[in-house]
Order: C-alpha cells, then structure tokens, then sequence
C-alpha cells in the first residue's frame, strides 16, 4: 500500500494520468484547473513524455486527436468556456472513434461566467457538447481519491469502446485536498489494432476519418456507433448508495453536491426522516438501473445540483416519471449548503415540493 | 466519533492555507480523515483568503465550513463575516494586533493574541500565522502536540527546509503565550 499523502483534486488527477501510462498532455491554462497543466509541465519532462501548451483550446483538442490517432493515452483538460471551445475537435473524435481523456473542472456559467465552482455542464457533457450524434463516457468524481481512480477507469472505458471519456469535475473537487493513495497501475489497456502506427509495408494503410458524404454510410456508422453506446448503456452504469436501505426519500447528486448532500441525510436521519442517495458514478451512462430499482422502494426523489436543474431530466426520464422529483439547486458558482438540502429533505419528508 | 471543523480566515499573503495545510497533516498522521478546501481566485491575491479544514474520526461529507468549532481570525473583515456563524461554543482565535476589536458574543469562547506582534518582535516577518496555530493547539487540542514537527516536517518544502525550524519555534511561541 502506498503511503496516503495530500494532494489536490487537480494534481491527483495528473499524477494518477501519468501512472496510468498517459505522456501526452496537450492543455491551455484556465482556472480552477491549471494545477493541472502546472502539474504536468513539471512530470512529463522528467519521464519522457510530452507537456505542451497549446496556442489555444482548439488548438489543444487537435493535438489530443493526432496522439490518440497513433494509440496513444493522451488527455486534456480545461474549465467550462475552455470545453466549448474543445467541443468541436471532442465531436470529431466521436467520429473518429477515438479514445482519450477530457478533464472538465467546471466554474459557472455561461459565456465566461465565474471561477466558482459549477455543474451547468451537465447538458453538454450528457448530451455530447458538440455536434453531430454522439454520446461520451462522462465521470463524475466526489473525492480526491475518485479523481485520482477514475482517470484509470476512464482511459480503460475509453479505449474498450474507443470513446472519448469526460472526467466532470468542478472547481471544488479540483482545488480541494484529501488524503489520497496512488498505487501504482497498468490498468487495462485495449489493443488498438486501428492505431495509426505505420504499416511497416507489412498491412494495409489504416485510415482514422469522420467524413462519409455518402449518407446512407453515415448512417450505417453511426448505428454502429449506437450498438456499441448500448453495450455502454448495459454494462458500464455506476452509482454509490449511501443509507438507502429503508430510504423513503431519495436524493440524487453527484460531485462536491454528494458531499452536502450527505451531510444532510445524517441530519434528517437524526430527526427520523428515512432519507438516502444515490450518487451517479458515471453521468453517461446514466445509471438508470439503480434509479429504477429505488423508485419501487422511495416515495420521492431530490436532485441536488449546481446549476440550475439539469441532471433532474434524466432522473425522471430514469423513474419514468413515477415519483415526484423536487430541485434544490444553487448556480452561478454558489453551493447549497447542509441546510438548504435538509430544508428540501424536510419539505420532501411532508409530501410537498 | 468526532469531527472539527475549522476555518482560518484572513487576508492573501499572511499563511492561511500553509497554516491550514499543516493542520490538515496533522490529522492525517493521526489516522484521522481530513479534508483542505482554499479560496481561490482573486482574492488569494491581496484580498481576504480563508480556507476550511476538518478533521474527523467519520468519512467527511462536505468539505465547506460554513458553521466552524474553530474560527481563526487574521482580520477584521474575517472576524465581522464569520464570527456569528459559529455554533455556540465554538472558539474563536484572533490576532489582537489586527483586530482592534473584541468578540461580541457571549456565548464563544474567544481568545486574543498578538500573533504579528510577536512574529515581528521575533525577527520574523511572516509566522503568525503558526503563533496562532500554537494557541490553538494549546486551548483546543485540535492536533496532540507530538504531530507538530512531523507535520510541519510534511509541508515544510524541502526548497525551504531552512524554515522548518522557525515554523516549529513559532508554534511553540503560541502555545507557550499567556493571554493576560
């Protein structure tokens, strides 16, 4: 076992990034993640691996697809404004079925918003942020150590079924320490027989393209595309339960939210609400199973969120609108505290909204 | 099962998330779980700073210290923000050569020490931050006193090793400080 030591959500990530075999990190500094990018422009020399401020974020996000055309774990990250303009080299990689990792520490929005920490990107994170038909694998870490663990979870789902893999962070998760372990391991890297990286005259040419004028080929690729994200949808979905055993109210969260909101259930749980979470692991897939299954037992549901009610679409969309599900949410960089989400615990608890 | 929650509050440049740091170690030495949130942005840069701390024997839930045990107060403006938001019988730390106020409420227990006075009477320019954290240490018991050197030994860099010795000799001085 590795010694627990302290670090910050950004720096655990990058370390965890470069144990899990990644040396290409191609970034453009933005708060509240450029401990990121610091963390590696200091690592990657040292190991032989390649650090590199891009002139810009578009700029960044090609980089990352050339590294990951020829095979290789790269990654990237950025803050909210950063990833719009990410967005559009994300989707082509979508098309290009390649994989890698995106690290999007959220400060609020839109436009250039704040620094504060935020979860508005919930939509353009779920639903692809880009153009074109699409989905990512989206994780969502509430402890440092999760953003140290996901980041080798995360390259090993995205090279299984050679997507790009979003980590959503948020400013919080970010710049926070907790005492963090890093072991030191291979993970699961996918053999990447479509990697372009020379035929040696020995096979033919492999060709990495998004571009099909012929529609009905478009088609076909993206259906194809679509089995694969089913597959995703069947066996990749992720929660953490946290005192739902008896749970009659059930609150959804994920991030820095999880982390109120468990404050919140131990104080409604000590006034004798039989309150509880579900904390999605993975945002895309949604885990929709463990949402389901709770809708049978809960009377209703609480999504706590950082924006203004996002993630609590596709909690109704999960309990096919079974139950009623209440929003507790505060925006613009701002954080629910304890008390406002035992507030909505109360208020749930009394059948009202 | 207990949990402390701590907030130190003052202005950019005098320590505050270095002193913040160096109790969040402590308790980690320990075996106990603990979380280190800072402010960032802006402020951090000549404005008010402040950073939570907990240290607890149960997982740690939200790492924002909104109602803190320990309040530790390097300004006025830090003292006027959070002083009420302190449970009752929370205590509350001051650095009396900053703040020319006293804590108003009755039901805290407040603590005053000169902390930059001292520091600077000392020599040095930039410990008051560990003088109060020594004072802390010694009303509270926050961090039993033998996790003082390894945990300053963890954040002290090893670029600035030649301070490890000053940082300790200044908690010292705040632990040994008699408030009149």
């Amino acid at each position: 076992m590795a010694e627990k030591i302290l670090m910050k959500g950004n720096e655990a990530l990058a370390e965890a990034a470069i144990m899990a075999g990644c040396r290409h990190y191609f970034g453009y500094p933005i708060t509240p993640q450029t401990e990121v990018a610091a963390y590696m422009s200091r690592r990657m020399p040292k190991i032989g691996g390649c650090f590199l401020q891009a002139e810009s974020e578009i700029a960044a996000i090609n980089m990352v697809i050339g590294a990951a055309a020829a095979g290789k774990r790269a990654m990237t990250s950025s803050s909210s404004p950063g990833i719009s303009l990410k967005s559009e080299g994300i989707s082509y990689m979508a098309g290009c079925d390649l994989p890698a990792l995106i690290v999007n520490v959220q400060r609020g929005g839109p436009g250039l918003g704040g620094i504060q920490p935020s979860q508005s990107d919930y939509f353009q994170a779920t639903r692809g942020g880009g153009h074109g038909d699409y989905h990512l694998l989206v994780l969502a870490p509430s402890s440092v150590q999760e953003m140290a663990d996901l980041v080798f979870k995360g390259f090993d789902l995205a090279e299984k079924y050679r997507m790009p893999c979003m980590l959503l962070a948020d400013g919080t998760m970010g710049q926070m320490m907790e005492p963090v372990e890093l072991t030191e391991r291979t993970g699961d890297p996918a053999p990447k027989p479509w990697a372009l990286t020379g035929t040696e005259g020995k096979r033919r040419p492999n060709i990495i393209n998004s571009l099909a004028l012929e529609p009905a080929e478009l088609e076909k690729w993206n259906e194809e595309r679509f089995q694969r994200y089913d597959i995703v949808r069947e066996k990749e979905q992720m929660s953490e339960s946290y005192r739902m055993e008896d749970a009659e109210i059930c609150v959804v969260a994920f991030g820095i939210a999880a982390r109120v909101a468990q404050n919140a259930i131990d104080a409604a749980r000590e006034k004798g609400i039989k309150a509880g979470m579900i904390r999605p692991i993975t945002l895309w897939p949604f885990p929709e199973k463990a949402l389901k299954a709770a809708a049978e037992q809960c009377k209703s549901f609480i999504s706590v969120e950082l924006n203004m009610g996002q993630m609590i679409e596709d909690v109704r969309l999960a309990i096919e609108c079974k139950r009623p599900v209440s929003l507790c949410c505060r925006t613009g960089g701002m954080i629910p505290s304890p008390d406002e989400v035992l507030a909505a615990i109360e208020r749930a608890a009394e059948g009202g909204k | 099962m207990s949990t402390t929650q701590v907030l130190i509050a003052g202005f950019g440049g005098q320590g505050i998330l270095f002193a913040g740091k160096f109790l969040a170690y402590a308790g980690l030495l320990q075996g106990r779980n603990v979380s280190w949130l800072p402010s960032y942005g802006p402020e951090m840069r000549g404005g008010t700073a402040n950073c939570s701390v907990i240290l607890s024997d149960a997982q740690v839930g939200s790492p924002i210290v909104g109602h803190p045990d320990i309040l530790i107060a390097m300004n006025l403006p830090s003292l006027d923000k959070y002083e009420n938001e302190a449970p009752a019988g929370a205590s509350i730390f001051v650095d009396s050569s900053l703040v020319n106020r006293k804590v108003r409420r009755t039901d805290v227990n407040a603590y005053y020490i000169p902390a930059t006075q001292i520091s600077n009477d000392q020599g040095y320019q930039t410990l008051a931050n560990m003088i109060l954290m020594g004072h802390v240490i010694a009303k509270t018991g926050v961090i039993p006193q033998d996790m003082i050197a390894p945990a300053m030994k963890k954040v002290v860099s090893a670029r600035h090793a030649d301070l490890l010795d000053k940082n300790i000799e200044a908690v010292r001085l705040g632990i040994d400080y008699k408030e009149e």
